[in-house]
């Protein structure tokens, strides 16, 4: 069944959007992840244009964050004050993204960034994923699994206007949940993601939280940055396109529950593994896309206004 | 006395050409002026036929030609060129074509090129290089006409711009017919449909007529909202968000019945 989509102005199967919204839903509930970094590349295969495709999935977002943090307000894993500080950052950084990435779509280098974007983190990520869990597995096979070695965090520590975070259990400056939570925002204006996938790893490495509460304080704190940048993207460039989010989300929602179920099932080294596996392929695909001679060197694109 | 005969010899030459000029006229018909981009819009054949009226009997020498063309409204498009920088391809020059129709169709009832001359292409601007128009190329940029050309080569490859050569049927050099299929991926505005009449590579009448491609509906709804009130939309957009959101997490909360 063809659809028309209202905003994005291309046709294309619905079957198509809730299957794929369907796929990056299972995988988004078995890793924990919000899957905007799969969807958004995905949207651009098959043919959506970018702009859409970044401001709809921040739209997409909100919608499975939504139904990820109540999940987490029930088991009391929500730290509501370090979130709160993670979004005063990511606010912020979702406003300097947008701007960026205006000005950046006007010199017509707005594909680059978001794929540069891409590239460098989804590697990063995805590396540092991948050695972790594999030293993990050979670790468990050896001793049987030993506690994971405390990370030094002295210079955190340094830093002035500290601040209580009951639930985390933390008594740290606001200076680096602040930085951390600015920088996501960026991304997420810029890549069209939540920035989990970031986020997670800063909040356990950089600031210490302890596991438990890392995932839903998260989720709390994206479902506000990414309503706040499909706001932006709304009402400055009119490419949020609802139908679109309503057939993402519907397979996406479906989706992350039985993610969750299949996730329950695995371990946890192999589903971090599989995840960086996963991630890297991505990453690969998009650098190929910018080393490689493209089949087509031109592009077209509107001018200025829309 | 040679005066004369030279004027009454162009008289005699041209003169029945000027009558045939106007003789031939096209009554035009279309299976539908409107298309309306619904929800589930995939695209839409419309069928252009029509008859020739004309005063006195079929000409003879060169057989009757028809060619149609239909062109969606013309945009400015900015047409950029990757190149390789510091190992990965970047966009570098740019050039802005100054209008190019976003949907152009050109059916023809012979071989383009035996259909009409170049000159008169030129003139009429009928096949879809001439459509586009293209003064603003920087000095600088080598090869601009390149630009122009990877604008017909791209919508081309996405089904938005064809000629078709042969696909106009003309009956008894007085009935014509051709379907023009639109692909699913267009945009809305006044689609011009142009009907050129040709003998021996000269246009000898014209018709034109507007086709009017609109959303509709909840298409229409949306597409108005996004741009006339961008806020209650994105506040929309919000809101069936968190209700997907929770309407999931209840649902499924439901169902392991807890």
């Amino acid at each position: 069944m063809q659809i028309y989509l209202p905003i994005a102005e291309v046709s294309v199967n619905a079957f198509l959007l809730l299957g794929l919204g369907g796929m990056v839903g299972i995988l988004s509930g078995m890793f924990g992840v919000g899957g905007g970094f799969l969807m958004t590349p995905l949207l651009f295969f098959i043919g959506i244009p970018p702009a859409v495709a970044v401001a709809t999935e921040a739209n997409q977002i909100v919608a499975s964050s939504f139904s990820g943090v109540l999940a987490h307000f029930r088991r009391r894993t929500v730290d509501l004050k370090m979130g709160t500080v993670l979004l005063i950052g990511g606010l912020t950084g979702a406003a300097l993204g947008l701007v960026l990435f205006n000005y950046l779509k006007s010199l017509g280098q707005v594909d680059l960034l978001v794929k540069l974007c891409y590239v460098v983190f989804l590697g990063i990520i995805g590396g540092l994923m991948f050695i972790e869990s594999l030293n993990a597995i050979r670790k468990s096979r050896k001793t049987g699994g030993t506690a994971p070695k405390r990370r030094q965090r002295g210079w955190i520590h340094a830093m002035p206007f500290k601040m209580r975070f009951r639930t985390s259990g933390l008594y740290i400056s606001v200076i680096p949940p602040l930085v951390v939570g600015l920088f996501v925002g960026v991304l997420s204006a810029i890549m069209g993601v939540g920035g989990g996938f970031i986020m997670v790893p800063a909040m356990i490495y950089l600031l210490g939280m302890p596991t438990k509460v890392v995932v839903g304080t998260s989720l709390f704190q994206i479902i506000f940055v990414t309503g706040f940048t499909t706001m932006l993207h709304a009402t400055t460039n009119y490419t949020v396109d609802v139908v679109l989010a309503v057939l993402l989300l519907i397979g996406g929602v479906v989706g992350a529950q039985i993610g969750t179920v299949i996730g329950a099932r695995m371990k946890a080294e192999q589903l971090r593994i599989l995840l960086a596996g996963l991630v890297l392929a991505v990453c690969g695909k998009l650098a190929l896309d910018l080393l490689l001679m493209p089949g087509e060197i031109y592009s077209l694109g509107t001018t200025g206004g829309h | 006395m040679r005066v004369l005969s030279l004027v009454l010899l162009a008289a005699t030459l041209f003169a029945p050409k000027a009558v045939k000029a106007t003789e031939e006229q096209v009554v035009l018909g279309l299976s539908r002026d409107r298309v309306a981009i619904t929800a589930n819009f995939d695209g839409s054949d419309i069928l252009i036929f029509g008859a020739i009226k004309r005063e006195s009997p079929i000409p003879s020498g060169d057989p009757l030609q028809v060619i149609v063309a239909v062109s969606g409204p013309s945009a400015p498009v900015l047409v950029r060129r990757k190149e390789k920088k510091f190992g990965i391809w970047v966009n570098t020059d740019s050039v802005l074509v100054d209008a190019a129709p976003s949907f152009y169709a050109v059916a023809t009832s012979s071989p383009f090129t035996e259909v009409i001359t170049d000159t008169e292409d030129l003139r009429h601007k009928i096949s879809i290089n001439r459509a586009i128009r293209s003064v603003g190329a920087d000095m600088n940029i080598q090869n601009a006409q390149e630009f122009a050309e990877a604008v017909v080569r791209i919508r081309a490859r996405e089904g938005l711009y064809s000629i078709r050569e042969n696909t106009v049927a003309v009956d008894e050099q007085t009935l014509f017919r051709t379907e023009i299929d639109m692909p699913a991926n267009l945009t809305e505005g006044d689609y011009a449909a142009r009907i050129y009449l040709t003998r021996g590579g000269k246009v000898i009448s014209t018709y034109q007529t507007t086709i009017d491609v609109q959303k509709v509906g909840l298409e229409r709804f949306l597409f108005n909202l996004s741009r006339q009130q961008p806020i209650v939309y994105g506040l929309l957009s919000l809101a069936i968000a968190i209700a997907a959101g929770w309407g999931a997490s209840a649902a499924f909360r439901a169902l392991r019945g807890n």
